[in-house]
């Protein structure tokens, strides 16, 4: 026999060693992310078995940056600027929980003043994040208006946070002791007016994207995420309250200013993809009308930050603070040996305790709910990367 | 202004609620568990590490801590230990919302190795899997103790060790 049929015989045993079919050959592997643009800068791997997944193996970790080593390197408030870069966009809350969990360590209070311009910044970062997180979800459900139109809006929200802390993103407003500067004097009436027209502005986006066919057929009944299963799996923020809890950490532990503001804790009890996507608009709602009720009883003057040595030192020991963020809890563990530096910085974010549910989720379900599905976790991978 | 009574009478309660958690935890398993602190909403207990899994049944099955908030390691070469820190709290008891008790142990740093509580709180999974390979420590009984965050490549030593130096630091 020539050395081609040779070659040709054992080329027929290969093909048909892969033609055999086994139950694992019917599977399709399909590797979603981290290019594809559906995920952002995160990877999962889901087995299909026709149309419907089987199997869910999420793999983080492409934007690790160490933020939690680095925090060993620098002192208490050369940490702020690093810190916030995991969520740009919601900057204000990042920073929030550590400064409360460092002005816990030294033991300090912050001035009345600097208390309410915390709330406010909290709140208009977490409307400019929600509106930003909407725009995607949007485009991802095929829907490019609802990706214009609050990626537009946003803009007003940019504006305002531009003029009270000097930046659009990352602000490096908050820090341990208060805030770095006060507000400008026409802030008032300029934020007012803004928050007039974003209301305005909610009761149609309510009427496009809540109230439209498409996106209720793609997120309704799909992903249900029971009340047991969501306590179970320690999900939190709008993923936890769309399940039926009314978990918020602005009541359950008020932080600063909160335990004077009169707002609700938005919840449902639908417990599917649509509750999920609703709970966060609504809380832009009752951001609006916390704002309004901060600007209302601020006093009119006063100190807005503790002065505090540069390279401070706390004692040793350690303190654990949350705030509720756009995404969820997001807390700081922090150990102090008593040197300018931080010991450990644990950070806990929303998105990496959300995540635990989406293999849950995405298991059983249709490969064309995978999208409603993911954007309704309210992730994002950068900040649980960390 | 904030209303005092309810202030104070708010912090009575915390510290009422605490003392009866962290006394129904000694009397159970007597002086095997330490408290460490107890401040208001946060209280502090460490046990041995062989009776850990026991701690969290108990805690979750007699006062309701059926999540975690956070869990970690810390690195402490001076004493040759690594200190992990599970953050409880509760979803299903309203008296313990602002609550959080940090349930902790010590493992030797040679040969860190902890019982994993993942088979009683499933919403560990992730932390324990970023601890495993921030700090090297084994977690028995966990299903998968392998890569998470770092890249595939990763040849060096747990980061969040301290003999782990950053560059030009």
């Amino acid at each position: 026999m020539s050395s081609l049929d040779e070659k040709i015989d054992e080329a027929k045993k290969l093909s048909m060693q892969i033609v055999k079919e086994s139950d694992e050959d019917k599977l399709m592997t399909l590797s979603v992310g981290p290019q594809h643009p559906g995920t952002g800068h995160f990877r999962f791997i889901i087995k299909l078995d026709g149309d419907y997944i089987v199997y869910v193996n999420i793999d983080p970790g492409y934007v690790h940056r160490g933020e939690e080593k680095m925090c060993e390197y620098r002192n208490y408030f050369t940490n702020i600027p690093h810190l916030e870069r995991p969520v740009i966009h919601d900057s204000a809350n990042i920073t929030y929980s550590y400064s409360l969990a460092v002005e816990d360590l030294i033991g300090i209070t912050v001035p009345r003043r600097g208390q309410f311009l915390r709330a406010i910044t909290s709140e208009l970062d977490r409307i400019n994040y929600t509106l930003y997180w909407l725009a995607i979800y949007g485009i991802f459900l095929g829907h490019s208006t609802m990706f214009m139109w609050p990626a537009a809006d946003r803009e007003l929200v940019l504006d305002l946070l531009e003029r009270l802390t000097g930046h659009r993103i990352t602000h490096a407003f908050n820090i341990p002791g208060g805030v770095r500067n006060d507000m400008p004097n026409n802030f008032k009436e300029k934020c007012l007016s803004q928050i007039n027209y974003l209301e305005k502005r909610l009761k149609e986006y309510e009427h496009i994207f809540y109230n439209n066919p498409l996106f209720r057929q793609r997120t309704e009944g799909v992903g249900i995420l029971s009340k047991e299963d969501a306590i179970k799996l320690g999900v939190t923020g709008s993923v936890l309250r769309a399940s039926g809890v009314p978990y918020d950490i602005r009541k359950v532990e008020p932080y600063d200013i909160y335990n004077e503001i009169d707002f609700n804790v938005q919840y449902m009890k639908t417990c599917d993809s649509f509750a999920r996507a609703y709970i966060p608009f609504l809380d832009v709602r009752e951001s609006c009308h916390i704002i309004r009720e901060l600007l209302d009883k601020m006093p009119e003057s006063g100190d807005v930050r503790e002065k505090l040595l540069s390279n401070i030192k706390g004692p040793p020991g350690e303190s654990f603070k949350r705030v509720e963020s756009g995404r969820g809890a997001l807390s700081y563990h922090i150990v102090s040996d008593g040197t300018s530096r931080p010991y450990r910085v644990k950070i806990s974010t929303g998105s990496f305790r959300n995540i635990l549910a989406l293999p849950f989720l995405l298991v059983g379900s249709m490969l064309g709910d995978m999208p409603p599905i993911y954007w309704s976790l309210n992730y994002w991978p950068i900040e649980a990367d960390r | 202004m904030i209303d005092n009574k309810s202030e104070i009478e708010l912090k009575k309660k915390s510290i009422l609620l605490s003392k009866d958690i962290l006394n129904s935890v000694v009397e159970k398993f007597g002086d095997r568990i330490k408290v460490i602190y107890d401040k208001r909403n946060r209280s502090k207990i460490m046990v041995d590490p062989e009776i850990i899994v026991e701690t969290a049944i108990f805690l979750r099955d007699n006062h309701g801590f059926d999540h975690v908030e956070s869990a970690s390691g810390t690195d402490y070469p001076k004493e040759d230990q690594i200190e992990i820190n599970y953050h409880l709290g509760s979803y299903v008891n309203p008296d313990l919302f602002p609550y959080v008790l940090v349930l902790s142990t010590k493992t030797n740093r040679d040969d860190p190795k902890t019982n994993s509580l993942i088979n009683i709180l499933p919403s560990v999974e992730y932390f324990e899997r970023e601890t495993y390979e921030m700090l090297g420590v084994y977690f028995i009984g966990h299903p998968r103790n392998e890569r998470f965050l770092l890249p595939e490549d990763w040849a060096d030593i747990p980061p969040l060790r301290k003999d782990f130096r950053l560059k030009g630091r």
